[in-house]
């Protein structure tokens, strides 16, 4: 018995093996993990698209939001676009961090694709993005009301991951 | 003919050195190999088997500004290190660091090499005494 074990053994290491190589076939490693969640937003003042306003952590805190990190040279800001201006339409509070952009290329983007913004920073030299471990556009965090940063999704946000990742955890935040 | 050939091939593989020198003058000789071996740490995020010195990704600009910022600040490598993975995770070093989530990975290795040998010493080797 305790022989048939030891013979069994390679096997078994090898089935360990298959488990975990199979599982890195499905890992995304473009999917980086954010270390800014359960840490509040970072300082910032920014100019304010559009107004003469400051664009600082004290205007996007207050209300559960979204911060949308965007660009007008970004495609698939695009395509993420339609389905912000239908969250907009819902009331969900959306904020916009216009990163690395020109103000007249920006204005007209949104003039083309809509505005779905209750206000928007300017962060023409990134450094608020590299504070927020921005990668890449389009990236969108979810803020509690006291502007912590509870979750962070990398790419197109769309109805599906609006319903699985962000809904609950709104909803727990509302709650709570 | 291949010694030029090969001149030619050092020169080309050199000549990003000159040109990231002359882009980040940095006052002394142990601020710009501070600056080079920090630069060749750090994985650039966008393009991954990158490091952040041979990357020509937005973000691994701006990254390479800011680092070539802290080290002109006289900040020490771990200072900046700490800074960048403060916002960035442990992804962004070529080594990760020893904790106790990476332990498997630094001594994995060895723990599958002793595993592999204490098999081998349990199937074959007693084998052959009982025989």
């Amino acid at each position: 018995m305790k022989k048939r074990v030891w013979r069994l053994l390679p096997l078994m290491v090898f089935t360990l093996l298959v488990i975990f190589l199979w599982r890195g076939l499905s890992l995304e490693p473009q999917h980086l993990p954010s270390t800014q969640i359960g840490h509040s937003l970072p300082e910032f003042q920014l100019p304010q698209l559009g107004t003469e306003h400051v664009f600082s952590t004290q205007t996007v805190t207050g209300k559960v939001a979204l911060l949308n990190v965007w660009a007008s040279w970004c495609e698939a800001c695009i395509e993420e676009q339609v389905f912000l201006m239908q969250l907009a339409q819902q009331g969900v509070l959306i904020y916009g961090l216009n990163y690395k952009d020109d103000t007249a290329d920006a204005t007209r983007w949104l003039k083309e694709w809509g505005n779905p913004y209750q206000a928007i920073g300017e962060d023409h030299r990134g450094k608020v993005a590299i504070d927020l471990g921005v990668y890449g556009a389009p990236e969108t965090f979810l803020l509690d009301s006291h502007g912590i940063i509870r979750y962070r999704h990398v790419g197109i946000l769309d109805a599906k991951s609006w319903q699985q990742e962000f809904l609950p955890r709104i909803r727990q935040l509302e709650t709570a | 003919m291949p010694v030029r050939f090969f001149l030619t091939l050092c020169l080309l593989f050199s000549s990003y050195h000159v040109f990231a020198n002359s882009m980040y003058p940095l006052a002394s000789a142990r601020q710009q190999s501070q600056f080079d071996h920090l630069l060749k740490e750090l994985r650039c995020l966008v393009c991954q088997n990158q490091d952040l010195a041979d990357s020509n990704a937005g973000l691994a600009k701006d990254l390479r500004d800011q680092v070539y910022l802290m080290v002109k600040d006289e900040k020490s490598d771990s200072e900046i290190i700490n800074y960048l993975t403060a916002r960035y995770g442990d992804f962004i070093l070529f080594n990760p660091p020893v904790k106790s989530i990476t332990l498997l990975l630094w001594y994995g290795p060895l723990l599958f090499l002793l595993l592999g040998l204490f098999i081998f010493w349990r199937t074959c080797l007693k084998r052959t005494v009982n025989e």
